[in-house]
């Protein structure tokens, strides 16, 4: 049985090796752009079947996004939108064969969690500036100063974890059971694993929502409260 | 077989079934308080569900991080070769 923790290099261009994750990221990645481009190159007043339908998920993120973070979803829902969207095809493209899906690997993990990390910082500073990024450590006062500091990477490592841990749980069981018991048997494993990519993909963006939102409005410091107190 | 690869096996399964036990136990409470609250307030079953299912994979993942220790022990561990 092959690690779930190490991926084999398919190829390698120039020193650096590609995985099979790694071009199933960037097969993800073309589709949803070129899905994008075309679906936004003809846009209308009185929309089409297509535009209603790609409307209706950006105001479901929207929506998400004013009731997590209590703030208006235009600077946020770009990153946010596309944070939950990568995953969640990311996490159901296990549905085609052959394919297993890349938030699988731990790197794809590693780098969209850098990002949420890398994001807070960026919307705290530009929110509150340098200072007002650093005054957010010292809330609610100064003695919490370590233990927000190291809040904030542990929070990040178990966003990795908890992604890492979801989506190659579901696909090792589902080895393990077809291995063991053979054909169509882990079929309602395989519905139960989209399930939780679904779910993994929408807390993942939640989470995110709540880490930037605690960066960003002090004078709003109930927003995401319930969530966070989950999370933490 | 030397001593640490049937200590990091013992220990794997350990890590697994007893990390399973403070998750299912959570669950449980989560989902019976749940069913209460939606017994009580059926208007607000659709709020329920939703933060139910959140809070259920946070739980979960309690879970999910002993398996990942576990495949830790079992395929990456820095100790054995």
């Amino acid at each position: 049985m092959t690690s779930p923790l190490s991926s084999v290099a398919l190829f390698h261009l120039g020193p650096a090796p590609i995985t099979a994750g790694v071009l199933a990221t960037w097969a993800i990645m073309a589709v949803l752009v070129l899905g994008s481009i075309l679906a936004t190159r003809r846009l209308s007043l009185i929309p089409s079947k297509l535009q209603a339908a790609f409307e209706l998920v950006v105001a479901t993120v929207d929506g998400q996004i004013r009731d997590t973070m209590r703030v208006e979803p235009a600077p946020y829902r770009a990153f946010i939108g596309t944070l939950f969207i990568f995953i969640f095809v990311a996490n159901w493209s296990s549905l085609l064969p052959g394919i297993e899906p890349p938030t699988a690997h731990i790197e794809t993990d590693a780098a969209l969690a850098l990002l949420v990390f890398g994001a807070v910082i960026w919307f705290g500073i530009r929110a509150g500036g340098v200072r007002g990024y650093l005054a957010t450590f010292a809330s609610p006062n100064p003695i919490m100063i370590p233990l927000n500091f190291i809040e904030s990477l542990t929070r990040t490592f178990s966003l990795l974890v908890r992604l890492f841990g979801n989506v190659m749980s579901g696909v090792f069981v589902i080895g393990i059971v077809l291995s063991l018991a053979g054909l169509l048997v882990p079929i309602p494993l395989m519905a139960l694993d989209l399930l939780t990519g679904a779910v993994q993909a929408y807390i993942f963006a939640i989470l995110a929502m709540v880490f930037i939102a605690g960066a960003v409005n002090e004078e709003n410091p109930d927003a995401g409260t319930s969530i966070k107190r989950i999370a933490s | 077989m030397n001593w640490l690869a049937f200590a990091s096996i013992i220990s794997a399964a350990m890590a697994v079934s007893f990390g399973a036990i403070g998750p299912a136990l959570a669950e449980g409470r989560a989902v019976a308080a749940a069913m209460d609250a939606i017994a009580r307030q059926p208007e607000a079953a659709n709020t329920i569900s939703r933060t139910l299912f959140v809070g259920l994979a946070m739980i979960e993942t309690m879970a999910i991080y002993c398996l990942v220790i576990a495949l830790l022990l079992l395929f990456a561990n820095p100790l054995l070769k």
